[in-house]
């Protein structure tokens, strides 16, 4: 019976849409500690469709995590709107999940108990939402973990945790941060897959902060760069390669190709990359 | 199968494989070293204690001077209904400063935490005061607080609660602030997250401080009888000491051994009931 119940509520999420996010003219400015004031990020003017899949990427320090911490409603922008919606943002949206690079799982609780957090925090009911943390924690290959504690998890077990955290409530809009950078790049590929497929199934919006330029254009529909500090937007490229899409298969499509091309010229015309030197090294003697 | 060829083989089973010998090699090698571990301490105290005996029994040291354990033994026997009443009151002493420092320097550092004007008000004064030997206050504080539990009390609480302030102050700033943030797009009010994270975390570090200000409430509150008493271990040793009994005062040092290390065991034990379901420390 509960497993039913479990299941009805997983099925309801399908049927759950999205929400928009509207940037306009957004821009963030620090005071440094010198009293000098920093800007972070100029005139952001970006639309996101319900459902959307939307990759940021930029360098470091170009302003991208602090976009994320205005959308999550953790900071407030210094100048222009950013709705949710169509409302405009004053603290953290009830539906809105985030994901950071740290997984941030509270060491002395279960991965059940993590997961459920946000329903506890929220004062909703723990044992509804028991059987739905149990059968998303099935779907993300944790079964038998759920009485673990963090510690005794691999680092990509951990955050699938927290992804499970972060979609527990069926998020409109999930925020994520450079989730997969602190991982390595065998189990990076399978949690970009399997975010791929969690995604097609949620059917939500999700805003995707990364330094990996091919795991942004796997993953997105519109992929965003930003420019060094203060961040703008310097380009966007629109994917529409077809999904379910397959690591290796993606990458020999053209359009990934040329995708991938556009964004390393972008970078390179801001000399955050360098064109590749193909000459053989001067031998040292 | 043949009845020669059963048995053969039931023999064949009896005898262990070479992988099962060498891991039960391996356990009995492993437990005997946990046994080892275990007598460890209280091995290397009865070596002390003999080589002390054999030292003050045959040394020719007076027994004014250095009395022999056994002696000293005898008399915590003969003389524990005395003992027990007075290390009752020394333990009240010590509980009551030992509470009141976790109360207030848990207090303290929470109001420091929060609160940046506080932090930069109260943490040089309260440095100042750490820094004045409490044994220097002890007059002081008999003058205002006479002869009772006061003197006693405070001082345990004064000497123990700066450890507790500071390590709290500090366990409470090092939290990772992606914590806060993450609680905080659930939706966390300053409270739950006060409670289902900072708390939490801070909890080992809070007990390391009161594992060491346990110690000190003991030291404070001997500390507070020997300047003004009438009861107490310290004010036993008073005692002793004027009527030149040095096998009464040992007694009276070594039951104040004995309150501290069973104190520090009940702390041990409410730690560990507290932080049942964590990831063991070691």
């Amino acid at each position: 019976m509960s497993a039913g119940i479990a299941g009805a509520l997983v099925m309801e999420t399908c049927f759950e849409s999205g929400v928009s996010v509207q940037l306009q003219k957004l821009s963030k400015s620090f005071e440094s500690a010198a009293g000098e004031e920093l800007s972070a990020l100029s005139e952001i003017d970006l639309r996101i469709e319900p459902g959307e899949f939307v990759a940021i990427v930029g360098p470091s320090g170009c302003g991208k995590s602090t976009l994320l911490s205005m959308i999550a409603g953790l900071e407030r922008p210094s100048t222009g709107i950013l709705r949710v919606d169509d409302e405009a943002l004053t603290g953290p949206h009830p539906r809105a999940g985030v994901v950071f690079q740290s997984d941030y799982l509270l060491p002395w609780r279960t991965i059940l108990g993590n997961v459920l957090l946000p329903i506890e925090i929220k004062g909703l009911d723990l044992n509804k939402y028991r059987s739905v943390a149990d059968e998303l924690l099935v779907q993300v290959g944790l079964s038998g973990f759920a009485s673990k504690l963090p510690f005794e998890l691999s680092g990509g077990m951990r955050q699938r945790a927290a992804i499970c955290r972060a979609i527990i409530q069926r998020p409109g809009l999930l925020l994520m941060d450079e989730p997969f950078g602190a991982l390595d790049a065998l189990t990076r590929e399978q949690m970009v897959s399997d975010l791929q497929a969690l995604w097609m199934r949620l059917g939500n919006t999700v805003v995707f902060i990364t330094h990996g330029i091919d795991e942004a254009i796997f993953l997105a529909d519109r992929v965003i760069v930003l420019s060094p500090r203060p961040g703008r937007i310097d380009l966007e490229v629109k994917i529409d390669l077809p999904r379910p899409r397959k690591w290796a298969d993606a990458h020999l499509h053209t359009q990934f190709h040329q995708a991938m091309v556009d964004i390393r010229d972008c970078f390179e015309r801001r000399g955050i990359l360098h064109a590749e030197n193909l000459e053989q090294p001067a031998v040292q003697t | 199968m043949s009845l020669a060829d059963g048995l053969k083989q039931a023999a064949f089973k009896m005898q262990p494989s070479k992988e099962e010998l060498a891991r039960s090699s391996r356990l009995r090698r492993r437990r005997r070293t946990v046994i080892f571990e275990r007598a460890a301490a209280p091995v290397l105290g009865a070596i002390l204690i003999l080589i002390w005996e054999l030292v003050a029994r045959y040394s020719g040291i007076s027994e004014f001077v250095l009395p022999q354990p056994s002696l000293i033994l005898k008399r915590m026997i003969a003389d524990c209904p005395l003992l027990l009443t007075h290390a009752a009151v020394t333990a009240i002493e010590v509980v009551g400063g030992f509470t009141l420092a976790v109360v207030v320097g848990v207090a303290i550092a929470l109001t420091i935490f929060y609160s940046r004007l506080l932090e930069v008000a109260l943490y040089p004064i309260l440095i100042a005061f750490q820094t004045i030997p409490k044994i220097a206050l002890a007059p002081l504080i008999v003058l205002y607080f006479g002869y009772g539990w006061g003197p006693k009390l405070f001082l345990s609480f004064f000497i123990s609660f700066f450890a507790v302030m500071v390590a709290t102050v500090v366990a409470f700033k090092s939290i990772d602030r992606g914590y806060a943030d993450l609680a905080r797009s659930m939706g966390a009010s300053e409270l739950q997250i006060f409670t289902k994270i900072r708390l939490p975390a801070a909890l080992p570090a809070i007990f390391g401080s009161m594992k060491v200000a346990l110690t000190l409430a003991v030291i404070g509150a001997v500390l507070g009888e020997y300047v003004a008493s009438e009861r107490g271990l310290g004010y036993i040793q008073l005692q002793a000491n004027s009527n030149f009994d040095t096998t009464l005062n040992f007694a009276a040092v070594i039951s104040i051994a004995v309150l501290g290390v069973g104190l520090y065991l009940l702390l041990l034990a409410a730690e560990r009931a507290l932080m049942t379901g964590r990831r063991p420390s070691r």
